[in-house]
């Protein structure tokens, strides 16, 4: 034995929900050394969360564990019983979750929760424990390392939970601690932070790591390799050097260009120079009772204008609570805005949607981030694209049926799938009916609310070339909101940055590598690159990260 | 945070207090249109028209039904339920020990039920799947199936007939013993307690089996808890709201649901003695004893929703 971890042909089944067996683990091999941290890097669904939570011995409910090795410091966790794995997670192994706000139990403290693992497994008194949580704290950088184990879970922030998880996890002094997806829900200047804290602990203890995730550019700043998992299969295994420079599997390839910018080329349309087809004067919304000057107590977006040009793209970026979402609403007038106008082809908008005729509202369509919870699961993808032609054109049953087909051709799906529930439909697939569904308004304007975040970077990147085949040939204006820059940046001829409800600056996207405004120097250098040494050799102004990081 | 807890609690107070009124006022009138007429009622079919008028007269019963209300409201405030027109005792009087005896049936049922329920509930939830979880849940939904008429019927037709184990009647009156005591309450508490456990044991199953499947308890497993451990102290703080809202829930269907079981066992409680007044059309025992029965009502509807917000610790 000369690993700390040596996983031999794992084979995991899981239970579908219509009672077949599935084998989603199919043989998968890893080695980790005595501190070495690995990525595992993989589409949602490659398994890779599975094979980390293997680790410890742990599978899923409706999954087991089949077939294979894990031996883990000398013990076979698959062979084990239930009371010995017990006595080895917390200790041994220690997981850090990808949400750390849900991972927090609600009713106690943070504290409580950070020293448990010593109360579990009776590592050391409670006011040792302590007094190493309060030195973790301290080592992963969190504000009042003294006083914040006295607050409750929903007191602090989702970046400082998630340093907070870190320490729940490192408090045993674990030989391997498993990351899951650690900063997925963070963002990216918060994301920083955390990477840093993380990477300076384990790198300071020598501890041995699991690193889940999906993004090429995070795992680049903090594993020593990357396993390249798809489809419940190690299809590469390399350095992280190796792995970036000379990938070899073709999958791996794909991930990789995902990354490389795609720069769009602006349409030479000759004929009469840019229109502007919506105009925002000073448009103001938010939450809450309205004050006695007509504006909300909350205001989510403060007086911001802006202008999309037909057959143009305008990118809205910012992180999450700035605004971006409430903009989109108040536009398309589900959230109806308390001042500013809002034109669109020459004519004034009402405010709220149901003042809006039935025409205004044919031309402006919105597509949302969830395809999930944006599509009707009761109802045939046909049903659900049909629903527009009969509300918009009142096309009879043969004429929908035609025009369906055209659709589905549209947004490049297979016609067969009209047949088919939202269910059985992947990510991507789903998504493309949330547009297609969009589509069949015959729109002049799409806002598009995070509609790539949800999706892995190979389907997003498909489903952003699709948007683009689509605007060549129908004309099309996208709102393209996003926290993500490389999407924006894919896509845009415009982009506008928010930042607490307020536009900060607007640039092209040739420009992002010179913004003016200091918000957008921060966010755009936040950007994780593929350049294993892009963490380490960053510098940030602090006095920007103490006025705009969320902390 | 501790101000923000007490405003809330003090808002559902308010809430809980403006729906008493309205339900003073619902059952205030609802039980003026019974059919029938009081005065004649009592006189019986001989009395003269002149009789019926002067008494109707005497009874107030000619004034606006808002001018009887607010008068009954007055007399209410005072401590005055008022006079029964049946024997013109005090209705207070007439309640007094009816509803001692109400309050044990009800007590004894909760103090057996509820830690019964919840064990119930809890083991089932932990062993999910499992046998004991499919027969406590098969049996649970056959209880909730069967009205407890039938439940009361079927108990005194094999304990009280046929075993001779226990009296079909539970008169409280004729008891000098424990064991005396323990025979007549058997029947009545075994009976309420088969109707109000079954929608408690599958709500707290319900709501641990959710908490359970939290990322949170995951994680706590993740850390090496034991099952236990995983149960009582991550998953039941957090579903303690829905299962107080569940028992309370099932404990106020004791305060209606005696009468049938009262009526059955012939039980000298408070929802007897309602049943007795509809027939005698006396209006004030009715009004006293359905207010009673809603405010003991909106009593465990109130206490469980302030438990909810304290048990929440974002709250708190």
């Amino acid at each position: 034995m000369t690993n700390l971890v040596e996983v031999r042909n794992l084979r995991i089944e899981a239970t579908t929900d219509a009672g077949r067996l599935v084998e989603i683990i199919k043989g998968v091999s890893l080695d980790i050394a005595d501190g070495e941290i690995v990525a595992l890097i993989g589409e949602s669904g490659s398994g890779k969360t599975t094979v980390a939570l293997s680790l410890m011995g742990y599978a899923r409910p409706g999954c087991r564990i089949t077939g294979g090795e894990i031996n883990v410091g000398g013990k076979d966790m698959a062979a084990l019983s239930e009371k010995e794995r017990a006595r080895s997670r917390g200790t041994d192994i220690a997981y850090v979750p990808q949400s750390a706000a849900a991972a927090f139990n609600p009713s106690s403290t943070i504290m409580e929760q950070t020293i448990e693992v010593t109360r579990i497994h009776d590592l050391m008194p409670p006011e040792q424990a302590r007094k190493r949580a309060v030195e973790l704290f301290r080592a992963l950088s969190l504000p009042d390392p003294e006083g914040i184990g006295a607050r409750y879970p929903h007191q602090v922030s989702g970046g400082q939970l998630q340093r907070l998880a870190a320490a729940m996890a490192l408090i045993s002094d674990p030989k391997l601690v498993i990351f899951d997806e650690p900063t997925t829900a963070l963002d990216v200047t918060t994301q920083i932070d955390v990477l840093k804290a993380f990477k300076s602990v384990m790198r300071a203890g020598g501890i041995a790591g699991v690193y889940v995730s999906h993004d090429l550019a995070v795992v680049a700043q903090i594993a020593d390799r990357i396993v390249v998992l798809k489809g419940g299969e190690v299809q590469e295994t390399g350095t992280t050097a190796a792995i970036l420079s000379a990938a070899k599997n073709p999958y791996t390839r794909e991930l990789l260009a995902a990354f490389e910018p795609k720069p769009r080329q602006t349409q030479a349309d000759g004929d009469s120079g840019p229109k502007p087809l919506l105009r925002i004067d000073n448009l103001t919304a938010g939450y809450g009772p309205v004050k006695p000057d007509g504006q909300p107590v909350i205001r989510a977006v403060d007086s911001v204008s802006l202008v999309v040009e037909k057959g143009r793209n305008l990118g809205v970026i910012g992180e999450s609570g700035c605004g971006k979402s409430t903009l989109a609403r108040a536009i398309a007038g589900i959230h109806p805005a308390a001042a500013g106008d809002i034109i669109f082809d020459g004519k004034q908008l009402e405010r709220a949607v149901a003042k809006r005729t039935r025409d205004q509202l044919r031309e402006m369509q919105i597509v949302f981030q969830y395809a999930d919870t944006a599509l009707n699961p009761a109802k045939s993808v046909e049903d659900i694209v049909s629903r527009p032609l009969v509300f918009y054109h009142r096309l009879d049953r043969q004429a929908r049926s035609k025009r369906v087909d055209q659709l589905l051709d549209m947004v490049r799906l297979p016609r067969a799938l009209r047949y088919r529930r939202p269910s059985e439909l992947s990510g991507g697939q789903k998504q493309r009916v949330n547009f297609a569904r969009a589509l069949a308004a015959d729109p002049k304007l799409i806002i598009c609310d995070e509609i790539t975040s949800a999706l892995d970077t190979v389907v997003a990147a498909a489903v952003i070339e699709l948007l683009k085949e689509l605007q060549r040939e129908l004309g099309l204006s996208y709102i393209f909101i996003s926290h993500d820059l490389s999407v924006v940046e894919a896509i845009c001829d415009q982009i506008m940055v928010m930042y607490n409800g307020e536009r900060v600056e607007q640039i092209t996207p040739d420009k992002v590598k010179a913004p003016t405004h200091p918000y957008s120097k921060l966010l755009f250098s936040s950007v994780p690159k593929l350049d294993p040494t892009w963490l380490d050799g960053l510098v940030r102004d602090p006095e920007l990260v103490n006025q705009y990081g969320h902390r | 945070m501790k101000s923000g807890v007490f405003n809330l609690v003090l808002k559902r107070l308010a809430v809980a207090a403006v729906t008493l009124l309205i339900v003073l006022f619902a059952v205030f009138f609802a039980t003026s249109m019974l059919p029938g007429d009081t005065a004649s009622m009592l006189l019986g079919q001989a009395a003269t028209p002149e009789a019926v008028a002067g008494l109707r007269e005497a009874m107030h019963l000619n004034d606006p039904a808002i001018l009887r209300f607010l008068r009954w409201l007055l007399g209410l405030l005072h401590g005055d339920l008022g006079t029964s027109y049946a024997n013109d005792m005090p209705v207070a009087a007439l309640i007094g020990g009816r509803l001692l005896n109400t309050v044990k049936l009800a007590g004894i049922t909760t103090l057996l039920s509820v830690p019964l329920a919840l064990t119930l509930g809890i083991t089932a939830a932990m062993l999910r799947g499992s046998l004991y979880d499919r027969t406590v849940t098969i049996l649970s939904i056959g209880v909730i199936s069967v009205p407890e008429f039938m439940v009361a019927t079927l108990a005194v037709l094999v304990f009280a007939v046929y075993l001779k184990w226990l009296p079909a009647l539970s008169s409280v009156n004729e008891a000098h013993s424990l064991a005396d005591l323990v025979r007549i309450y058997a029947m009545p508490v075994i009976t309420l307690i088969f109707v109000i456990s079954a929608q408690m044991i599958r709500m707290t199953r319900a709501a641990v089996i959710e908490t359970l499947s939290t990322p949170y308890v995951e994680m706590a497993l993740l850390k090496g808890a034991s099952r236990s451990r995983m149960v009582f102290r991550h998953a039941l703080p957090n579903a303690l709201g829905p299962i107080v809202n569940a028992v309370a829930l099932s404990l106020s269907y004791l305060v209606g649901g005696v009468i049938i079981v009262e009526t059955i066992f012939n039980y000298p409680g408070i929802a007897k003695l309602m049943v007795d007044a509809v027939a005698t059309r006396d209006l004030p025992l009715i009004q006293s004893c359905a207010m009673i029965f809603c405010l003991g009502y909106l009593f465990l509807i109130t206490a469980a929703d302030i438990v909810a917000i304290m048990s929440n610790p974002r709250l708190r």
